[in-house]
């Protein structure tokens, strides 16, 4: 077998490889962002949350960075949600609702094919699902095309998943505890598994945001 | 500078090129006594007809072979249609019917990189839309139909007018418009060339073929002038295909449909200009028409949009029946100044605005599945937002602690020892209550103490209670 075709694999992390530049989005938590290569969520790639089920927090831990997206003028696109993204606690979260596209396709199929879509696009700075199906070529679809769209493509699956490969640049396990959740880095580009990190995202949500953050500007962490 | 497209099998084209070639098909002189073969397409070829044959013995030969009768009228039509795309290339396009553009091209060739260049852009533009053209550049506007007709296989270029005599010289006088008499004519004194033509002293040719050929020489050569009037196209756009046989799968009627969208495109690309709305017309067997009309949010003038949105579109219509034409039509052709916006081709890869985005997911999903969200100042939760406009702003209110979803029914929950339990196991309330009374004056009043609860596996949930009537305990959003 030779080198090349596996070098080409979207699934294969290459010992050694350079960490990324620092061009992440600040996840509004030190210890998340010191975990994560890029020192934030990875644009322009996926990243796979595994739950155990709905309501253990997974939204509220990517609310900040959501947030910043939004007030950076970029789209963030939720495609078929369990449930009905609430208005008033994503603007008490501080997202500017006026950039988020909700999108409810009718068959699975219509679903990825609107995830890699909006993905591709250019436009959304995240994209949110929740694919119920989807093996492993459909990911690296979709990862080759938050690639394309520079886009953070963000996947929210059930834990029992945890074992099925993923060419996903990021996986977490989420683990709810008494207050907050554990995060578990499966997998990290340029890093080995690594974890958990305690998150009380309990109380994020909680405060109004106050003024817009302007692109590049630090963002208060651990809010 | 002229540049010749000469059109050689239009009477063919304007039937076939809705699809690509498939069955035999021949085109006759029409109805009358004795119709002959005028065109036929590489399939029929291939089993021995060919032009100037007899219909009668065509059939003999290939006995599944269409015929159709010549249809000037389309033809004309689609020689007007490619004047308006060839304005792409050049201000001055000219019409020589029935089968010959002329472009101007002297202030193109720097901007196209020079006559062969250009004329390749123009050759595959052609074959792009479905026609075969035999090209040829030259000074003046009549040698370069000449060199055209001639048909060398190649793309002649004649840069300089002292050059014409010599590239003429070897044409057939088949390629010149002459009465089938004066060709006769000029045969019985033994002149089959051009060139023999050419030397030949005019007071002669004069008496024997007629002033005006003469002058039609001079023409050729440069010597007379030969002004062309300039084809003014249309500030609409409608094109037609006929398809050879009656089609009734999408893909098929989605080939006619790019060799549409790219004659559109070549004409808005001439006027520097774009379309915000479309319609797209199925004619069917009996007549019937499907009709699928396209709005769009900005005004476009990239092909690749408009085939991703028709094709989006054709997916999801069921066809009642075979297609027998498919036409394209935009009412309006938007000039520059109308909006500004989005005009530019995007370059590959670079960020396309969220209308594309959302006009493309709304072309196959429907449009209402892709919407905004926004707030709306109201105390009864489930009336606290709407869905909108994607990028529409609605109220901004401050709530208080509200969940990241919110269920689109709330859920009757179980109640025992008196507390609320989801999923067979109790929930634990946080202290904090919120009390929500209103809507008391539009008789779906509320009013319920809303509760922070956990259950015993980590999720944090929204519930209430209702303060009157049966008081029971209902969840209502999760947070997340």
């Amino acid at each position: 077998m030779s080198l090349d075709p596996l070098l080409q694999r979207a699934d294969l992390w290459r010992g050694g490889q350079i960490p990324p530049v620092a061009d992440g989005v600040p996840t509004g938590f030190a210890d998340l962002d010191a975990l994560f290569p890029g020192g934030g969520w990875p644009r322009g790639a996926l990243t796979e949350i595994l739950l155990p089920r709905d309501g253990i927090g997974a939204l509220r831990l990517v609310m900040p960075a959501l947030a910043r997206l939004s007030r950076e003028n970029r789209w963030l696109a939720w495609v078929a949600p369990p449930h009905i993204p609430y208005a008033p606690a994503l603007a008490a979260a501080g997202v500017d609702l006026s950039r988020v596209l909700l999108i409810h396709p009718r068959a699975a199929s219509d679903g990825l094919w609107a995830v890699e879509q909006t993905l591709r696009s250019g436009t959304c700075g995240a994209v949110l699902a929740w694919p119920a199906v989807g093996d492993t070529r459909a990911l690296r679809r979709l990862q080759l095309a938050a690639e394309a769209g520079r886009c953070w493509g963000l996947l929210f699956r059930p834990e029992h998943l945890v074992r099925q490969s993923s060419p996903a640049a990021l996986r977490l396990r989420l683990v709810p505890q008494e207050r907050g959740v554990a995060v578990h880095v499966i997998k990290r580009r340029g890093g080995w598994a690594a974890g958990p990190v305690h998150v009380d995202v309990d109380h994020v949500v909680a405060q109004r945001s106050s003024a817009p953050t302007a692109p590049g500007s630090l963002h208060p962490r651990g809010a | 500078m002229w540049l010749s497209a000469h059109l050689p099998r239009l009477p063919l084209e304007v039937f076939t090129r809705g699809a690509p070639d498939g069955d035999p098909l021949a085109v006759g002189t029409g109805p009358g006594a004795h119709p002959r073969v005028i065109a036929c397409n590489p399939p029929a070829r291939a089993r021995g007809v060919s032009p100037g044959m007899a219909v009668g013995a065509a059939h003999a030969l290939v006995d599944d072979l269409q015929v159709q009768s010549r249809d000037e009228a389309a033809e004309r039509r689609a020689l007007e249609r490619l004047g308006a795309w060839a304005g792409q290339f050049t201000s001055t396009v000219s019409l020589a019917a029935p089968d010959t553009l002329l472009l101007e091209i002297q202030g193109s060739l720097t901007l196209f990189g020079g006559p062969e260049a250009l004329a390749r852009q123009v050759g595959d533009g052609l074959a792009v839309l479905g026609h075969e053209a035999d090209l040829a550049l030259a000074p003046t506007p009549l040698a370069a139909t000449w060199l055209a007709r001639a048909r060398s296989g190649t793309t002649p270029i004649v840069t300089r007018r002292g050059a014409l005599v010599k590239a003429l010289a070897g044409l057939p006088l088949a390629v010149v418009d002459l009465e089938p008499e004066a060709l006769a004519t000029l045969a019985g004194s033994g002149l089959r060339r051009l060139g023999e033509c050419l030397r030949l002293p005019r007071e002669g040719l004069a008496r024997r073929l007629g002033p005006a050929w003469v002058r039609t020489l001079d023409q050729a050569l440069g010597h007379v002038s030969d002004p062309r009037p300039a084809f003014q196209p249309p500030a609409r756009f409608e094109g037609h295909l006929m398809l050879p046989a009656e089609v009734d799968d999408v893909e098929r009627v989605l080939f006619a449909v790019h060799r549409l969208v790219m004659e559109l495109t070549g004409v808005l690309q001439a006027r520097a200009g774009a379309v915000q709305a479309l319609e797209l017309v199925l004619v069917h067997g009996g007549g019937d028409r499907t009709r699928i009309p396209l709005e769009l949010a900005t005004p476009v003038r990239d092909s690749r949009h408009l085939l991703a949105l028709l094709r989006a579109r054709l997916e999801r219509v069921a066809l009642p029946a075979p297609v027998r034409e498919v036409a394209l039509v935009a009412e309006r052709l938007l000039a520059p100044e109308e909006g500004t916006r989005d005009w530019v081709e995007p370059a590959r890869g670079a960020v396309q605005d969220v209308h594309r985005l959302v006009e493309r997911l709304q072309a196959r999903l429907g449009a209402q599945a892709v919407r905004g969200v926004c707030q709306v100042d109201e105390h009864r939760p489930e009336r606290a937002w709407r869905t909108c406009e994607p990028g529409e702003s609605g109220a901004d209110v401050a709530a208080g602690h509200r969940p990241l979803w919110l269920l689109a029914e709330p859920a009757l929950l179980a109640v025992r020892e008196g507390r609320p339990w989801l999923n067979r196991e109790p929930l634990v309330l946080e202290a904090d209550r919120e009390r929500i009374e209103s809507g008391w004056w539009d008789g779906c009043d509320v009013a319920r103490d809303y509760f922070i609860a956990r259950d015993a596996r980590g999720a944090r949930l929204w519930i209430y209670r209702e303060l009157r009537g049966e008081r029971r305990w209902f969840l209502q959003g999760v947070f997340g």
